[in-house]
């Protein structure tokens, strides 16, 4: 084994061994423990009768510090944006700042019941307030509902309202056109609101066809998604004709908001004819991923989609406290209950607040920067199968690499080697191989620059001994899993036997 | 601004490594007329300090030292302190989604462990990786049943959570999927006559909770009956998750639909919680969401990874069972890290304590007010009528800092002035005997009225 190319940032360190939870249990250990019962003690058989559980099976049984070093030791085996770059392409993984999970956690917040009166939810209605002013004023629309929990939660409330609104005009249309270089959240929302889904070929500088969306709207297509900048970092430039090209035929233009961290304070598809669109709290506004979620997709409309936005929506009322409305005779109704992922929101207006709107601009500048400086910094080494310009994320190709047999999977495997976490691999698929970067504004140049030198060196190798990367990665706790084997017999849980 | 880590010499050196001499160069391919040339009209950078004392003052406005007695669907129990310590190590914080399994063998096994225990306490073969919520779930589970039987409706006992009702009316209304409601008995349990009747040959689903939202636990087996004999399937909500400590779980139903926000995640104004789908084996692959499975590496070492994706949007698109992608991770790691807490042993001590405090303060009211659906076991809700509305007993009891139960004629106007309460562990003996006495006072002051009303009649 070589390690000429590794770089400074990644050397092996200890990495403890840690079996599952149910191995080290045992009966009679415990981490809890309950105050004396202040009321007389209850007879269960006879208020629960054959409802009564006697028994809790293989639940575990151990003690505080063995919690402590399980899921700490597990904790390590993990890669974080806390130890480095992490260049997914439209996650957008950026520093979620602390102060966002110190103020969520305040007493008072944390622990308000969403049935509590009004009178005493002035505080958490104030913040879904000023939250949501902010995100209108950011997005350039003009109704917002917070109720959403994720971005393909978001997609479906938005699609949702396109629905009720043809249909209030009497025609609830057939389909949905969604470009080839989509999220896969986008076809499967449109069928989740019982939708066709049209595919809409993107032209040769990967962008919408403008021609060929022409041809294909007509009276029965209910919207376009249209993801902007699209998926290979690209702003849609013809987005005014699109718009248009919809609106013309009665259509609306809904815009995935995946990738609003190129255009924060820069442009607002409320200004370039957006009718609906979600936005993921947990990608532009710092709120964490937390290992795949919780999210939060919020969804703004223009005015006239307003009447069907999803009850109850925050209002202020005649004596200037805020209330929740929930007669809202056209609304779609509710998609969750209780009213979204409301931490979230505490997080993202922390993060508004720590930035301004100056901060805010220099982020998106940065995030831009720091696309591009890649994209420079790996032209010619690696393919790039669309030229034109590039906004917060670029997407190459393995084209090179492949002619040696070694694919974008497997040099997202050694970038590992060296310390980063990958880029996302093989998506957008209209990029046969894509190799997708997305570095966000918290890289500092140096970061970048590693990356940059990983990434060449991975090339190097790959003319060199593409062996060596396709059996990558080296330097991690376990090599390549077998997936195929994993989903031909799944095991989806520990059972005593399986021991 | 603190959060970028660029120096304007970097940000020089890296315009001039790319050839360029501004920023604005980069932003040309935004048409001219979609550029925003002015500042957005949002608060100013703020500091720290600022930040922290901004949301310390909504916090003081939002009913801070208040002692509650709502549950409804959303519970409060204590949550150790190891929860939070855990979560916020950044390792789990500011992971994504596990996709590169190598390097997330910490959230892939911590997923496996969770999905073993949610397995172990519904009496499912499995479970998955977490829903959004206990509402979005259920709705999920409707969807996944049609697509097992092959059916197009769906039973609903009104017992359910109201709003899990709404956002599943909202869900089927664009699949096709009837709903017929099943109302309840005067024990508050489903009302099973009525059952019979309503499921049908086309109906692919029975949804109940249990316990449900009068806290009454159903007769899930007599459901399982009723559903399986027409070859539907039985879905049962859990939203009180801490039931499942001591009260048997669903082991009859096809699918359980659970919210598990009891165990260690906070309120939090509701949200985020932690929904989570269990069913059996041989449904897998008609599951949303993601799941963890066990596998080996090529040297035979065992680890976890993402598995059975096909039935996932980002493979199948328009096809996938769900457009679920984002989940509740790093939220299903506070409840697995809670489960873990408690264990087999104290998780049926927790479930036995609230189930004394709601004895004991149900005994309490029933002495001044009328306790209804008293013939069937509960856990740690029940309903109180009072003579009085509800929303003028509560408004009093906030001057003494105290949050009532929840007035049910918003969602069941026939319950008149009925409102459920709901106890915990962390309910004491006194705050349950503060809320009594100024019930208590309510209905003599509204029997003293009566009786004063009946005087001048005379």
């Amino acid at each position: 084994m070589t390690t000429k190319h590794i770089t400074r940032k990644a050397t092996r360190h200890i990495s403890q061994n840690e079996g599952l939870i149910f191995e080290k249990s045992s009966p009679g250990k415990a981490a809890w423990k309950l105050p004396p019962l202040d009321v007389p003690d209850v007879d269960t058989a006879t208020l629960l009768g054959r409802q009564e559980r006697k028994d809790l099976g293989d639940m575990p049984e151990v003690s505080e510090i063995e919690i402590i070093r399980h899921f700490t030791r597990l904790s390590t085996w993990n890669y974080a944006i806390d130890l480095g770059m992490y260049p997914l392409g439209s996650c957008t993984m950026k520093y979620n700042p602390r102060v966002n999970e110190f103020v969520s956690r305040i007493e008072g917040l944390a622990n308000g019941h969403p049935y509590q009166a009004e009178k005493i939810s002035q505080g958490a209605l104030r913040i879904m307030k000023t939250l949501s002013d902010c995100l209108l004023e950011i997005t350039g629309m003009d109704a917002i509902t917070l109720q959403p929990a994720a971005g393909a939660h978001g997609e479906l409330t938005g699609m949702l309202m396109v629905r009720a609104y043809h249909e209030s005009t009497g025609n609830a249309r057939k389909k949905i056109l969604i470009p080839d270089s989509a999220h896969g959240t986008n076809p499967a929302t449109a069928a989740t609101v019982g939708y066709a889904v049209e595919n809409l070929k993107s032209n040769g500088r990967g962008m919408v066809d403008v021609a060929a969306l022409a041809a294909q709207m007509n009276e029965d297509v209910a919207a376009l998604m249209v993801t902007n900048p699209n998926t290979l970092g690209v702003f849609e430039q013809e987005i005014h004709k699109i718009a248009e090209l919809m609106h013309a035929k009665g259509g609306l233009l809904y815009m995935d908001g995946a990738n609003m961290n190129a255009l924060v304070a820069k442009a607002r598809p409320g200004d370039f004819g957006v009718d609906v669109m979600h936005l993921n709290l947990h990608k532009t506004f710092s709120t964490p991923h937390g290992g795949g979620g919780p999210g939060s997709g919020p969804v703004a409309v223009k005015k006239n989609l307003a009447p069907f936005l999803p009850a109850p929506v925050v209002t202020t009322k005649a004596d200037g406290t805020l209330g929740f409305e929930y007669n809202r005779p056209q609304s779609v109704g509710r998609v969750r209950a209780f009213y979204g992922n409301f931490g979230m929101f505490i997080r993202a207006l922390a993060y508004i607040f720590a930035n301004g709107p100056d901060g805010l601009r220099q982020t998106t500048e940065d995030a831009v920067l720091n696309a591009n400086y890649i994209r420079k910094g790996l032209e010619g080494v690696y393919d790039l199968p669309y030229s034109t310009p590039s906004m917060h994320e670029v997407v190459f190709s393995d084209k090179l690499q492949s002619k040696k047999g070694v694919k974008t999977m497997d040099i997202a495997k050694r970038l590992i080697d060296y310390g980063f976490h990958p880029y996302t691999t093989a998506f957008p698929l209209i990029v046969a191989g894509a190799l997708m970067i997305e570095p966000t504004e918290s890289e500092p140049k140096e970061e970048l620059d590693l990356f940059i030198e990983a990434m060449k060196s991975i090339a190097e190798e790959v003319e060199e001994d593409p062996q060596f990367v396709l059996d990558a990665p080296h330097n991690t706790r376990i090599s390549r899993l077998d997936e195929t084997a994993a989903a031909r017999k799944p095991v989806l849980r520990w059972k005593p036997e399986n021991v | 601004m603190r959060y970028l880590p660029k120096s304007p010499a970097d940000r020089a050196a890296m315009l001039q490594a790319i050839g360029i001499h501004s920023v604005d160069d980069l932003f040309s391919p935004i048409p001219a007329e979609c550029r925003l040339t002015r500042d957005l009209a949002i608060p100013q950078q703020m500091a720290e300090s600022e930040i922290v004392d901004w949301f310390k003052q909504r916090a003081k406005e939002n009913g801070e030292g208040y002692t509650s007695f709502l549950g409804a669907g959303a519970y409060s129990h204590y949550r150790p302190v190891v929860i939070d310590a855990l979560v916020q190590r950044g390792e789990f914080l500011t992971s994504y989604t596990p996709y590169q399994a190598e390097f997330a063998q910490g959230t892939l096994q911590a997923i496996f462990e969770f999905q073993t225990m949610i397995s172990e306490l519904t009496g499912m073969d499995l479970a998955n990786a977490s829903m959004y919520d206990g509402s979005t779930g259920a709705a999920e589970a409707v969807m996944m049943a049609v697509r097992i039987t092959g059916r197009h409706s769906g039973v609903i006992a009104r017992s359910l959570h109201p709003e899990y009702r709404d956002v599943l009316n909202t869900y089927a209304t664009h699949q096709a999927i009837p709903l017929r409601m099943v109302s309840f008995t005067d024990s508050g349990q489903v009302a099973l006559k009525e059952l019979e009747t309503a499921v049908g040959d086309d109906t692919a689903c029975v949804l109940i909770q249990s316990p449900n939202f009068f806290g009454t636990i159903e007769d899930v087996e007599a459901i399982a009956e009723i559903a399986h004999k027409r070859g539907a399937l039985l879905i049962v909500s859990i939203a009180e998750a801490a039931s499942l400590g001591i009260v048997e779980p669903p082991r009859t139903a096809d699918i359980v639909a659970m919210e598990a926000q009891s165990f260690g995640v906070p309120l939090g104004f509701g949200g985020p919680y932690c929904g989570v789908l269990a069913t059996k084996e041989k449904f897998v692959r008609q599951m949303p969401g993601r799941l963890v499975g066990q596998t080996v590496d090529k040297n035979g070492k065992r680890g976890f990874v993402l598995t059975l994706a096909t039935r996932e949007q980002h493979i199948r698109r328009e096809k996938a069972t769900s457009n679920i992608c984002t989940n509740q991770a790093l939220v299903a790691l506070m409840v697995n890290i809670f489960m873990t807490v408690y264990g087999k042993i104290g998780l049926r001590e927790l479930a036995k304590q609230n189930l004394a405090k709601a004895v004991y303060a149900a005994d309490q009211f029933s002495k001044h007010a009328k306790v209804l659906f008293a013939g069937a076991p509960r856990f740690n809700e029940f309903v109180v009528e009072t003579s009085e509305d509800p929303y003028a007993i509560n408004s009093r009891l906030l001057g003494h800092k105290i949050v009532g139960g929840f007035p049910l004629k918003k969602f069941y106007p026939e319950l008149g002035h009925a409102a459920l309460w709901c106890c915990t562990e962390l309910t004491t003996r006194s705050m349950i005997d503060t809320a009594v006495g100024l019930v208590a006072e309510s209905e003599r002051s509204v029997q003293t009225m009566k009786e004063v009303e009946q005087e001048v009649v005379r």
